[in-house]
């Protein structure tokens, strides 16, 4: 087809013939940061596409478990429980279930064989999608928080909180999500993982943790979303203790970074099989 | 430019489980030896399930071999696959990762994802899209384009960001020739202007005819052969090729019909045969005249394709191979 015979082609390449002994000069590879804005601006623009009505649900859900709770729940000091449940439970629909699934699908769809023949760091990947999808849980969030506080009289002058708890707990659910996608053996048992620890996230976050019995406080401690909940719970307080939600935004830190780790390692063992 | 040695990868045997039944392993590449040289188009023929995918897969550092090596410009891609992605550009034959974006936020997302700057990775995008004639359709979103579209789309991405090597599996799937002439301009470009190589999978006879320089056909995971389209079409140039139609079913009662059964691979209600041109011509005269003329709904004359190829070289797939 070409009319220009082989051996007589320029030698302009990025990457120079390394035939004559030298192996080639490799092309640039991406740096982690201009990566990792990248992927994200397109994870963002999925939402537009795929996402808008699983937002609307994740929001929906919660607002109803606050119109059913106003009948049971027991005064202000619940009901902060409820709100912050309610309010941490999109973000775990969102950053844990949704993300596990989409890493799944990734996974089993050959889709991470396209980010696995760039030269692009694995944590970028990662990152990046952790990033968006913890930024979808924004609205959805928002609005449960402040219809909550509406619907229970709570006030709303600590509500500015919710700008650390989404990213930290987003971090901390988004990162468990990943590692559920990436390592679960099948697609579906990504969805199943994902769907579980919403599940999870949601009986033991709205819940007041007063009325649990003791095992399933214990249960409760060890969910991540807890110290979510627990920290935006406190700020309801007439005189909050920042100390005490400081140290539960800790908690959701270190998980984060724990996760997030665990996430990248996942995501590079299942891009090279 | 491309080495590979003795390359071997077996896929494990599968246990039955629900849904899914039971698969013995499969030895999907089996001591396959290449030399791809700088600038040429060097294209992998063979039907479904021959191994290309496999193979390409080892070549761009996405799957370990068991044995054997790779080596691309001097680098060992098996001992070090994460080189892979600084040498080439890989278009695989899934679109899983692109789908929900825009064509042009997926060919830019990929560029800057190929160590491009901002600004360098619009430029280049704008310039692939208008390429490919996919400028009108920049805006919409993958999954909502045509499978040929969509092709096209993939095809943009892995064009951004200049690469030395492309590997392209499947490229022109679904495409319309408009399309399909597209990408062959754009790779024949980069080539003249770059010496850019490319190694192509196909199982598209026509294509593999006109736009490779040079072709190994693989079968069951080994390459039978490898040469020039037109040197290995010099290999069964005695031969002719031809296709009886019958109306309902052969006539067999005539005996010189039923002796050309024997030759011929038979798909339903076709007959391939592939004979030295003095018996074609007999063959012919046979089924045009006389009492099989009747039966005969439609018949052909061929010189040899590729496909004739791959069947005289003990090809084992009947049907694998796609004619246009
Ligand atoms: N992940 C896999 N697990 C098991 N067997 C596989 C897998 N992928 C491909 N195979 C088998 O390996 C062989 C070669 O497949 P493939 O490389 O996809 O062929 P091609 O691309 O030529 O159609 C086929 O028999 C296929 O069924
Ligand atoms: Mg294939």
């Amino acid at each position: 087809m070409s009319v220009v015979p082989a051996d007589v082609l320029p030698g302009t390449t990025a990457v120079q013939d390394g035939d004559a002994g030298r192996p080639a000069v490799l092309g640039p590879s991406a740096r982690l940061w201009p990566s990792l804005a990248a992927v994200y601006r397109s994870q963002l623009s999925r939402a537009r596409v795929a996402r808008i009505p699983l937002l609307f649900v994740a929001t929906f859900q919660s607002v109803g478990i606050m119109i059913m709770m106003r009948g049971v729940v027991d005064g202000a000091g619940e009901a902060r429980y409820v709100v912050a449940g309610a309010s941490v439970v999109v973000v775990a629909h969102v950053a844990l279930n949704l993300l596990a699934q989409y890493f799944g699908q990734l996974r089993a769809g050959g889709g991470l064989d396209h980010y696995a023949t760039l030269p692009v760091p694995p944590a970028a990947v990662v990152l990046g999608a952790a990033a968006a999808y913890a930024s979808f849980t924004v609205p959805g969030t928002l609005v449960t928080a402040v219809f909550g506080c509406v619907l229970f009289g709570l006030p709303l002058g600590n509500l500015w909180v919710l700008a650390a708890v989404i990213p930290l707990a987003g971090a901390a659910l988004s990162g468990l999500g990943a590692v559920c996608g990436l390592l679960a053996p099948r697609p579906e048992l990504a969805t199943l993982l994902g769907q579980l620890g919403m599940s999870a996230a949601l009986l033991l976050g709205v819940l007041p943790p007063d009325r649990m019995p003791g095992a399933v406080r214990l249960l409760r401690d060890l969910l991540p979303s807890t110290y979510g909940v627990e920290a935006y719970a406190r700020t309801f307080a007439a005189r909050p203790d920042w100390a005490l939600v400081l140290a539960d935004m800790a908690v959701c830190a270190g998980v984060g970074v724990v996760s997030l780790a665990v996430a990248t390692r996942a995501y590079r063992r299942a891009s090279v099989r | 430019m491309c080495t590979v040695r003795g390359l071997t990868k077996t896929y494990p045997a599968l246990r039955a489980r629900r849904g899914a039944p039971a698969a013995p392993e499969v030895r999907a590449t089996d001591g396959v030896e290449l030399d791809v040289r700088r600038g040429e188009i060097f294209g992998l023929l063979g039907p479904n399930g021959a191994g290309k995918s496999t193979l390409v897969r080892q070549l761009t550092g996405l799957m370990r071999p068991d044995r054997g090596t790779v080596r691309i410009l001097g680098h060992d891609i098996v001992a070090h696959p994460e080189r892979a992605a600084r040498i080439l550009a890989y278009l695989g034959q899934e679109s899983t990762a692109l789908d929900e974006l825009t064509v042009s936020l997926a060919a830019e997302t990929t560029g800057r994802l190929r160590g491009l700057s901002l600004r360098q990775a619009r430029a280049e995008r704008d310039a692939v899209l208008d390429e490919l004639g996919l400028a009108p359709i920049a805006g919409r979103p993958l999954k909502k384009l045509s499978g040929g579209q969509r092709r096209l789309a993939c095809v943009a991405a892995a064009l951004v960001g200049e690469r030395p090597l492309l590997v392209l599996d499947e490229p022109t799937t679904g495409m319309d020739p408009v399309a399909r002439r597209a990408v062959w301009a754009a790779v024949d470009r980069r080539r003249a202007e770059r010496g850019t190589t490319v190694v192509l999978v196909t199982h598209n006879v026509i294509e593999a005819e006109t736009v490779l320089d040079r072709v190994a056909v693989l079968d069951r995971g080994r390459v039978i052969a490898c040469d020039t389209p037109s040197a290995l079409k010099e290999r069964v140039a005695d031969e002719v090729r031809v296709e009886l139609v019958w109306r309902e079913r052969a006539p067999l009662e005539v005996p010189e019909v039923a002796a050309l059964k024997e030759r011929a691979v038979e798909s339903g209600r076709r007959w391939t045969l592939r004979l030295a041109p003095e018996e074609a011509r007999t063959a012919v005269a046979t089924v045009t005249g006389g009492a099989a003329f009747a039966a005969l709904d439609d018949f052909t004359l061929a010189t040899p394709s590729l496909e004739d190829v791959y069947l005289a070289l003990g090809g084992a797939a009947r049907q694998g191979l796609v004619k246009g």
